[in-house]
């Protein structure tokens, strides 16, 4: 963030249920759509966030996802943070890897999310959680 | 609890996902088809994806097993309507569906299906 970096607006969700995932995209969609994004970056940073949201529902346990409208000049943006307290990634690197999964997954959500915003942000610690912070400037 | 119809239309199964879907309804949407597969008969499954905005690597996930099914139970997946900014989402998201075909829309999914059963079962346009 740089010092001209103004938060305009934030909120949470809960990261609970399967139901909350569909509810998190949804409130994605609109906040894009408020910001002006394009159709094209508003269907990325939606399908970044079902990817975090659900690692955080299906891996974390839960969790929350926090949501920020940035002003920065001319420039609106929009941050995601995808917060949970569960067993944490002791591999970032492996886990960021195309294709690796620890389960039944395509091993595309975390690297594919990377790829679909500006700025990404993974912060883990084994036993304590994992946080994931993704940003798209329009 | 919710469902996603499956149609009968000739020898092929349409299915048309509308809803924001959550996991279970993938995952029984898989199952129910998986069914009406093997108890039709049938040679084809379109997976008509106009109506969504999104698809993440779960949906593709459910895509690409249902195809792989339909596969084993010698049905051939066509999936239909994709939304440009879509696709261009998934191209990035890394996601490629190998084996599934994709049509314009649902007429010209049935055209390719016909097509590739009047061609046997090895036909080129299912390749990737
Ligand atoms: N919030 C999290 N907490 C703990 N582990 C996680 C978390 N998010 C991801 N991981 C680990 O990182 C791996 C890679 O995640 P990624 O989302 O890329 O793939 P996936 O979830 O396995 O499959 P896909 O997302 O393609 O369905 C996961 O298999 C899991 O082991
Ligand atoms: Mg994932």
């Amino acid at each position: 963030m740089t010092a001209m970096t103004t938060l305009h607006s934030s909120g949470e969700l809960p990261l609970k249920t399967e139901r909350d995932i569909v509810l998190g995209r949804q409130t994605v969609r609109r906040l894009s759509q408020e910001q002006g994004f394009s159709l094209v970056d508003q269907t990325k940073i939606v399908t970044a966030a079902s990817e975090l949201a659900r690692n955080a529902l299906i891996y974390g346990g839960g969790g929350v996802l926090i949501w920020e409208v940035l002003l920065d000049g001319i420039k609106r943006g929009l941050r995601l943070t995808f917060k949970d307290e569960g067993p944490g990634i002791p591999n970032l690197e492996l886990a960021l890897t195309d294709g690796w999964t620890s389960g039944h997954g395509l091993g595309l959500g975390l690297s594919g999310a990377r790829r679909l915003v500006n700025e990404f942000e993974l912060d883990s610690a084994v036993g304590q959680g994992t946080r994931v912070t993704v940003t798209r400037w329009k | 609890m919710d469902r996603i119809p499956i149609l009968r239309m000739g020898e092929f199964l349409l299915v048309t996902i509308q809803v924001d879907m959550h996991d279970e309804l993938a995952m029984r949407l898989q199952d129910d088809l998986t069914n009406a597969i093997q108890t039709k008969g049938a040679k084809g499954v379109l997976i008509d994806i106009s109506a969504m905005e999104m698809v993440d690597s779960f949906i593709g996930r459910m895509i690409a097993d249902i195809s792989g099914m339909a596969q084993i139970l010698d049905a051939k997946t066509v999936l239909v309507g994709m939304q440009p900014a879509v696709a261009i989402t998934l191209v990035e998201l890394g996601l490629t569906l190998p084996g599934v075909a994709t049509a314009l829309n649902v007429d010209r999914g049935m055209q390719l299906l016909r097509r590739s059963m009047d061609d046997g079962d090895d036909d080129a346009s299912f390749q990737r």
